[in-house]
């Protein structure tokens, strides 16, 4: 039995690992360098409650469930979750009617614990919201992570029970034989293959039109977001949110695992072909100003670190489309839409758990060793002061700060180049270094230092992420 | 974890840090220089250019050569690279650091902070467009440049006309690459004067003033800029824009302080970014000290260097026990005054004074309360630090006003 999942987003990640509990041959194809690297990366981050989506809809299903899962996850993998909650906030009379909507459609969507907070308690929740608030929506369950981590401790994890990882390798046809799937091609080689789960995340349809199946189409809807100092640590407390429109949430006010505040996003639809297009605009940016600072007028975007953007694979339909397609072995995890991160771990133990046994008939075996647990890279920050001590007295590299805004040691990035690292970016999203303030105008080329030692390879060679993305053009002199 | 008890610690290397390293082991009291990176040296380590030391060492030395200066002065061995401080306790006056032989706690009597300052990144100013490799900032590029023996790419724009954009296009073009100009979106050169000449003009690149950066273009690595006209509230003016091929942009579009340590503790001023001191370099805090670039950012390593001895020199007093006065007058910004330092002083003593004007003047005086201090019969910026001892304060009461005029 050999399964191909294409994409290693959050989706694909989570099907991997919970694919790798069982006696099958696992195989997982990334055409982007790393781990996390398409819809994955740039989105805002939130395990939403679940009480938002329509009762009925393939998202309210998982979104709920999804979320609660999250606990044991973020235990067995060790990556970054906290449950912050989420306000909906109201400014005017009309907006407390949809309040009251939706906390009886979180209720149809099991989801508990849901509250309508007045004026003066929500301003001993969160102080710095406005003054024009009249009442909103809390939900204690909603949390926050960062979504590449999961995806890419998912992926550690199944690798580490068996999984085949192949980065850098793209999915570029299919070939179907007497109604199923047979061959898999890429840029790279041929593969005999079993079953084919489709998370491809943006492209999802065009991996769908290999086998004829599609009969759904994916454009990109973009969200520009502002990140903003961790000076502002505790400006919010939890995710704050507008009286959402039917486009999207709207722009939210949200605080990073890590201590910073994200702002956005906003949601542009774009055409088909634009499904690469990360650029953020001059009316976007503003947008994402004007609408967040009218949640929190305190907010102040002179300690913007960065911006950046994100797109949505939407469909028509606006739903999910979870499940098998008439070519047998053919299974699409496509749509994954917001709320998908929230959704992804439902979605991969539906994908195992029912897909597999039920549509497709396959009785997949529990392996008997199968390890659970992943460790993450350790941090000072959240290792605390005496276990570090330790640390660096076992690896004296530890102990020596290559960034300097975020703490991360140079044991860090190596630890970092040792599971998969090839980029700076690839160190960037596993350690949190060049994250920081300075966005790495004291590391970056220390980083590369590293890189270059570690993987004997010639500094200039090192890339930013992509395969074009070079930094450094050759010798001044020889 | 090691505790270690110290007379006077030090926290950042580079000139201010030395500097207050050499003043305070003359002064015969245990003294222990932190430095985060791996030697001592701060920025002086990348400036290979000269135009360092022209007060202190009254030559013009490069920036390597003046680090070995100091080092030289320095007769004790109190540098300690690699050591990170994670934390500063202001009750206990305790100091958490990290390094290779694990935690270290110091104990001390008085601190120095001399941290210096970071650049701002371009990632924070918003600007459209897509994020690609090929946008560094000075430093970084400087750093490859001049450390790693790399460049950064072919042909490039400098964003910021500070010393550092201009000495980076100079040194740029010299090894090799299309300097295709240098954007400024202020109405005049941010740098010295001397700078624009020997930087640009002697080499023919093209300095475009109120104009600024407005769309940044690529896949995967930087292939265009959009520039623009702006007008006088630093808006781009519609229709202006113009598309130029470069694949690497290099950005000085400020430093800003590095206080982080100390922020939550210590009075601020929000215009120099840095603590507020008095005239022995003192913070709100008896026994912190700061000098450098975490104060306010200086154009002269001269003037750095000289702050540093200051901070120094009082902190070892402090950490034996003696009196320094209260500082309980203070400075207070009148019209055209932006960076002032410092902000208190106790009257004791004649002091240097450091300001910036906020616009340019042809001629233009500076006054104490109504009282002229000093005439300025030639052209005043703010990119050009004024420093001036002032000696006499007798006539003064607590609150002294400091202002620029322009006269005829
Ligand atoms: C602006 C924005 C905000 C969002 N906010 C939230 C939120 O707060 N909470 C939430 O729950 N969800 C949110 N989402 C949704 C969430 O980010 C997505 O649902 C989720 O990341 C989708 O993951 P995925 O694995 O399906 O897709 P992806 O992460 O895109 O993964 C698909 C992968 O497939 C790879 N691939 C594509 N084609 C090929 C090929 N031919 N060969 C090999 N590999 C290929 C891609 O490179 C990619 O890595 C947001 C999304 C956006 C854009
Ligand atoms: C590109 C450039 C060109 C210049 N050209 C000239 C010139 O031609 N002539 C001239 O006179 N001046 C010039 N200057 C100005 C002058 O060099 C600087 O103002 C001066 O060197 C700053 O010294 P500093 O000690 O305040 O800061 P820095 O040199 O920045 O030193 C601060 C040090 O503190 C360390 N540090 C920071 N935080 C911590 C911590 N938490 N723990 C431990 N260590 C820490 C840093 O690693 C650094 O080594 C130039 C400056 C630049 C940036």
């Amino acid at each position: 039995m050999k399964v191909f999942i294409v994409g290693a987003g959050i989706s694909g990640s989570l099907i991997a690992r919970e694919l790798s509990k069982y006696d099958i041959e696992v195989h997982i194809v990334e055409k982007a360098p790393d781990i996390g690297w398409g819809v994955t990366k740039a989105n805002s981050a939130i395990v939403h409650g679940g009480y938002d989506d329509p009762p009925g809809s393939v998202r309210a299903m998982f979104a709920a469930y999804g979320n609660k899962l999250y606990d044991e996850l973020s235990k067995e993998l060790d990556f970054s979750f906290k449950r912050v909650g989420s306000l909906v906030v109201a400014f005017k009379e009309e907006d407390m009617e949809y309040l009251k909507e939706l906390k009886k459609q979180g209720r149809e969507n099991k989801v508990e614990d849901l509250e309508i907070l007045e004026k003066t308690e929500l301003k001993k929740k969160e102080p710095n919201l406005s003054d024009k608030v009249i009442a909103a929506l809390w939900c204690p369950t909603a949390g926050i992570t960062e979504p590449w981590d999961v995806a890419m401790a998912a992926i550690e994890n199944a690798v580490e029970n068996g999984a085949m990882l192949h980065l850098g390798e793209s999915v570029k046809d299919i070939v179907v034989k007497d109604g199923k799937v047979s061959k898999i091609i890429t840029d790279k080689a041929e593969y005999k293959v079993d079953v084919i789960i489709n998370a491809a995340g943006l492209f999802a349809d065009e991996i769908a039109k290999m086998v004829k199946v599609a009969n759904f189409e994916i454009f990109p809807r973009k969200g520009e977001y502002i990140l903003l100092d961790k000076k502002l640590k505790g400006l919010v407390n939890s995710v704050v949110f507008p009286t959402p429109t039917k486009k999207s949430k709207g722009i939210l006010v949200v605080p990073t695992v890590d201590g910073g505040i994200l702002l956005g996003p906003n949601a542009v639809d774009l055409p088909k072909e634009k499904k690469y297009d990360l650029s953020t605009t001059r009316d976007g940016l503003d947008e994402v100003y004007v609408k967040s600072k009218k949640l929190v007028p305190k907010i102040d975007i002179s300690y913007t670190i960065k911006t950046f953007a994100g797109l949505r694979p939407e469909t028509k339909e606006k739903d999910f489309i979870i499940g098998p397609t008439k070519v047998w072995g053919f299974v699409n995890v496509a749509g994954i839409r917001s709320p998908g991160l929230t959704a992804a771990p439902a979605i991969a133990k539906y994908v195992v758990e029912k897909i597999f046994p039920e549509d497709l008939k396959i009785n997949l075996q529990r392996k008997k060793h199968f390890n659970p647990y992943r460790k993450k890279i350790p941090n000072i920050k959240e290792v605390g002061l005496e276990e570090w001590e330790k640390l660096v007295k076992k690896d004296p590299r530890f102990g020596r700060t290559v960034c300097f805004c975020n703490n991360v040691s140079e044991g860090e990035i190596v630890e970092a180049i040792r599971r998969g690292a090839r980029t700076l970016d690839g160190v960037k999203f596993r350690t949190r270094a060049s994250f920081g303030r300075c966005q790495g105008g004291f590391c970056s080329l220390k980083i590369m230092e590293i890189i270059s030692r570690e993987l004997n390879i010639p500094i200039e060679e090192i890339k930013l992420n992509y395969e074009k993305s070079w930094i450094m053009d050759g010798k001044v002199r020889v | 974890m090691r505790r270690e008890k110290v007379d006077v610690l030090i926290v950042g290397g580079g000139a201010a840090g030395l500097a207050a390293a050499i003043s305070a082991t003359k002064e015969g009291v245990k003294t222990v220089l932190l430095e985060r990176d791996r030697s001592t040296g701060g920025v002086l380590n990348q400036c290979i250019h000269n135009g360092f030391g022209l007060h202190v060492y009254k030559e013009e030395l490069t920036g390597p050569e003046f680090m070995e200066r100091m080092w030289d002065e320095l007769k004790e061995d109190v540098i300690r690279p690699n050591y990170t401080v994670l934390e500063i306790k202001p009750k206990t006056r305790e100091v958490v650091t990290l390094s290779e032989e694990g935690l270290v706690i110091f104990e001390v009597k008085a601190l120095v902070m001399a941290t210096g300052a970071r650049e701002r990144p371009l990632s924070s100013l918003q600007i459209p467009g897509s994020r690609v490799a090929g946008v560094y900032t000075a430093g970084v590029a400087q750093k490859m440049v001049n450390i790693y023996n790399r460049l950064p790419g072919r042909k490039v724009l400098i964003v910021g006309s500070g010393d550092i954009g201009l000495i980076m296009a100079r040194r740029l073009k010299i090894e090799g690459m299309d300097v295709v100009g240098v954007v400024e979106i202020m109405p005049e050169p941010g740098g010295l004067i001397r700078n624009v000449v020997q930087c640009l003009e002697d080499f023919e690149i093209p300095l475009w003033l109120s104009h600024t950066v407005v769309e940044i273009h690529g896949d995967q690595r930087l292939n265009a800029v959009t520039i623009a006209k702006v007008d006088k509230n630093k808006k781009p003016i519609p229709g202006t824009e113009r598309k130029i091929k470069v694949d690497t942009l290099v950005t000085s579009v400020g430093l800003i302080p590095q206080n982080e340590l100390i922020e939550g503790f210590v009075e601020m001023d929000p215009i120099n970014k840095g603590p507020i001191i008095d005239e022995f370099m003192r913070t709100s805090i008896k026994w912190i000290f700061a000098a450098g670039n975490n104060v306010a950012i200086h154009d002269l390593v001269d003037f750095v260097y000289e702050e540093g001895k200051i901070a120094g020199y009082y902190a070892a007093l402090i950490s034996k026990n003696e009196k320094l006065p209260d500082s309980d007058k203070r400075f207070l910004r009148g019209q055209n005054v932006g960076v002032l330092l410092p902000q208190r002083f106790s009257q004791k003593k004649s002091f240097k004074i450091y300001l910036r004007p906020l616009k340019s003047f042809k001629k233009s005086i500076l006054k104490f309360d109504d009282k002229v201090i000093r005439k300025f019969n030639w052209r005043i910026r703010p990119s050009e630090m004024i420093d001036l001892v002032v000696k006499d304060f007798n006539n003064f009461g607590p609150n002294v006003t400091v202002e620029v005029n322009e006269i005829d």
